[in-house]
């Protein structure tokens, strides 16, 4: 006792307090490393939105193949035009080909006012763009706009600035014209695709989750499943690409294009139909799903488990009325990051088939379709500048939609979690 | 410390194996008949209800109780009590078969309850554990409401009365009606700790087992609260067998009927030292270990 009050190991006064010094010191520094760390992060996801928007506002500049002024006698612009007037400008200037086609899917004496004026903007005045620039230049280099027009720009060419996402953008469907694509068919293509994933995936991995907890004794070859699952969560997407390519398209193709359903006039005989995509995308995120959920379940406390028993639950009460109303707020958090993930994947779609230039809305389980990604990556790969635009645009499409979906499901899990707790 | 050292070096000759010399294996005898010859006297009391004999249990490879025999007899509490990692909690958990749940444990002896032993092959645990309740160390009510806590159980297992009057007889017995009688639809768990544990005794009540296993029920709660699990446990012998592990000898002193001392030998299992009517057990122990447990000297 006495020895131990009388021998001082930690130093003087001064000692201490410059070894506290010294700690904080250190504190001090490694918490700049983690305000750095995430300012790097906020930093990166800041110039990809703005790089985004950028893309989808800007100045274009417009050549028209005809004036609309020139078209009718009166000089008057398209919109104060009566429907016989439009009607006679169209017949006298498109193609007796495409006037029977269009007269086809609508008699043009049927059609609306509006429908009609688009039809002779897109197919008569056939604005042609010459030159495209992002918000930024647009903004901040309007001088260098400037010397373009007045050095390179032919007669005629008007500047105008455009809002690339616009609500005909996204009800309009595909178009060979970056003025007047719209991503329509895709976002349509996207929804069923995600649907056929989510009823493909998410009951087949709680379930295989379920078993893999609650079930399976640790034996040697439950051990190897369970390591092979945690595998597959980090195979790339092209692989099960590959996989759907072979399995759903070639050898499940009878099925997966609706042969022996009978469904056959929309649908493509090899089985690139939406089905084999969303079923594709169902392997990619099932592993994913099974692991989260595993996650989920072992989370949920033993003694929960314990009072069901103690009260006389079987396993399969245990399981339903505790287990997994406990942990499905969480097995819906997994849930809800693996369809983010699917409905951006890009590499497994290409392989299973989704069309880049498809015209009509997927009607069934067995239609072509194409999706968001898709379009857009095959809009960035085009020459013309003013795809990109189109292709930035269909990405806040893209963005939007993901959270929205997001947002619902964590809504949705928030009120499971609360109707839990309260 | 120093008593502690000494009792575990005496006990060294419980292990057959120390040593091999003659000292060793008769002190080795000694120990394990005192353990075993504490039993005969219990003849007084009501019919058995539960019977223990020659139980041991492995935890895999490594054996956590060994041959501990006991009776528990009917409207009677009794407490098991010992250090920590005696084996008493596993010994309790045998009872219900509620060690099934850990995978790779294993029971040799038997359990005899109402002269059957739930360690054969044609018994169903779920029967068991639906005869032979339990309340855990720590609170765990089901994440629902107060009403759905006590009526979950009766439901699985086809009651056929009137809920509500469950639910209000049931929380009656358990002390908790007057706290509760107005949030009934409240989740469980905003209730208190110690309101927790009455409930998980209401929502086992309810259920009308034969035998109720507490396994520690008032250690994670304040004196006040443990203070009402004691009276409660008072009442409840009226109706039902109960077994209750303790850490807290006064606890086991004030409710316990009848009390079993465990000990932990070298090899670290559990084993029974001596057990009988509690006032003899703590005023007249045979055993100079209980006495030294009891009178605080090591544990």
């Amino acid at each position: 006792m006495s020895e131990f009050a009388t021998t001082n190991h930690y130093g003087t006064e001064t000692d201490t307090r410059e070894n506290i010094s010294r700690r904080r010191t250190a504190g001090t520094i490694w918490r700049y490393v983690f305000y750095l760390s995430t300012s790097i992060a906020v930093m990166a996801l800041v110039i990809l939105i703005l790089n985004i928007i950028s893309g989808a506002f800007g100045y274009v500049a417009v050549k028209n193949t005809i004036e609309p002024e020139t078209l009718s006698e009166r000089g008057a612009p398209l919109t104060e035009l009566s429907s016989e007037e439009l009607i006679a400008i169209l017949e006298a200037n498109v193609s007796t080909g495409l006037l029977r086609r269009l007269n086809f899917e609508e008699p043009l004496a049927e059609r609306s006012l509006d429908d009609l004026v688009e039809l002779v903007r897109i197919r008569v005045v056939n604005p042609q763009i010459e030159e495209t620039w992002n918000l930024f230049p647009s903004i901040f280099n309007r001088r260098e706009i400037d010397e373009w027009m007045n050095t390179k720009a032919e007669p005629g060419t008007r500047l105008e600035f455009r809002v690339w996402l616009t609500a005909r953008f996204i009800v309009s469907p595909q178009n060979p014209d970056p003025q007047f694509a719209g991503v329509r068919t895709a976002i349509l293509g996207s929804l069923w695709m995600i649907l056929i994933t989510i009823v493909f995936a998410f009951p087949l991995g709680v379930g295989a989750a379920i078993y893999l907890e609650e079930y399976a004794r640790d034996t040697f070859v439950n051990r190897i499943i369970r390591v092979n699952i945690y595998n597959l969560s980090g195979v790339p997407s092209i692989i099960y690409g590959l996989l759907g390519l072979a399995f759903f398209v070639r050898i499940m193709g009878p099925i997966t294009s609706g042969a022996v359903f009978g469904a056959s006039a929309t649908t493509d005989p090899t089985g690139r139909t939406v089905l084999s995509a969303g079923l594709t995308l169902g392997l990619l995120i099932l592993p994913i799903i099974i692991i989260s959920s595993q996650e989920a379940i072992r989370a949920v406390p033993q003694s929960l488990r314990e009072s069901s028993y103690g009260l006389g639950g079987t396993k399969w009460q245990t399981i339903w009325h505790h287990v997994i109303p406990a942990s499905f707020d969480r097995i819906l958090t997994g849930a809800i990051l693996a369809v983010s993930r699917a409905t951006g994947d890009t590499a497994t779609l290409i392989l299973t088939g989704a069309a880049t230039v498809i015209f009509i809305d997927p009607r069934s389980l067995f239609t072509q379709f194409t999706a968001l990604p898709i379009q857009i990556y095959q809009w960035s790969a085009r020459p013309q500048g003013a795809f990109r635009n189109v292709a930035a645009a269909a990405i806040i499409v893209l963005l939007v939609l993901l959270l929205t979906m997001n947002a619902f499901a964590i809504i949705m899990r928030d009120r499971i979690r609360k109707r839990r707790l309260m | 410390m120093d008593s502690k050292t000494d009792t575990s070096e005496e006990f060294a000759g419980d292990s057959t194996e120390a040593g091999g010399s003659q000292d060793a294996l008769k002190r080795a005898m000694a120990a394990s008949t005192s353990a075993t010859a504490a039993a005969p006297e219990d003849t007084d009391g009501g019919p058995v209800a539960v019977e223990i004999a020659d139980l041991n249990f492995f935890y895999g490879d490594f054996h956590a109780v060994t041959d501990v025999s006991l009776r528990f007899r009917t409207n009677e509490v009794t407490a098991l009590i010992g250090p920590s990692g005696c084996g008493k909690s596993t010994v309790l958990r045998t009872i219900n078969r509620m060690n099934d749940l850990i995978p790779g444990t294993r029971a040799d002896g038997r359990v005899l309850f109402n002269g059957k032993n739930v360690y054969d092959d044609d018994v169903d645990p779920v029967e068991i554990r639906r005869r032979i309740g339990m309340v855990f160390q720590k609170p765990n009510p089901f994440p629902k409401s107060i009403y759905d806590n006590i009526t979950w159980g009766a439901r699985i297992n086809g009651y056929k009365g009137d809920y509500d009057e469950l639910v209000e007889n049931s929380l009656r017995r358990a002390a908790l009606w007057d706290e509760v009688k107005d949030k009934l639809r409240q989740n469980a768990l905003r209730l208190s700790g110690g309101q927790q544990q009455r409930l998980c005794i209401a929502r086992t009540i309810a259920v009308e087992p034969e035998i109720i296993l507490m396994d520690e029920p008032a250690s994670a709660l304040d004196p006040i609260s443990t203070s009402k699990i004691e009276d409660l446990i008072f009442e409840l012998k009226e109706r039902f067998t109960i077994i209750i592990v303790t850490h807290n000898m006064q606890q086991a002193g004030r409710i316990s009927d009848k009390t079993a001392f465990f000990m932990v030998n070298d090899k670290r299992s559990g084993y029974l030292v001596e057990w009988g009517k509690t006032r003899e057990l703590f005023f007249n122990p045979k055993d100079e270990r209980t006495e030294a447990y009891i009178s605080g000297r090591f544990g």
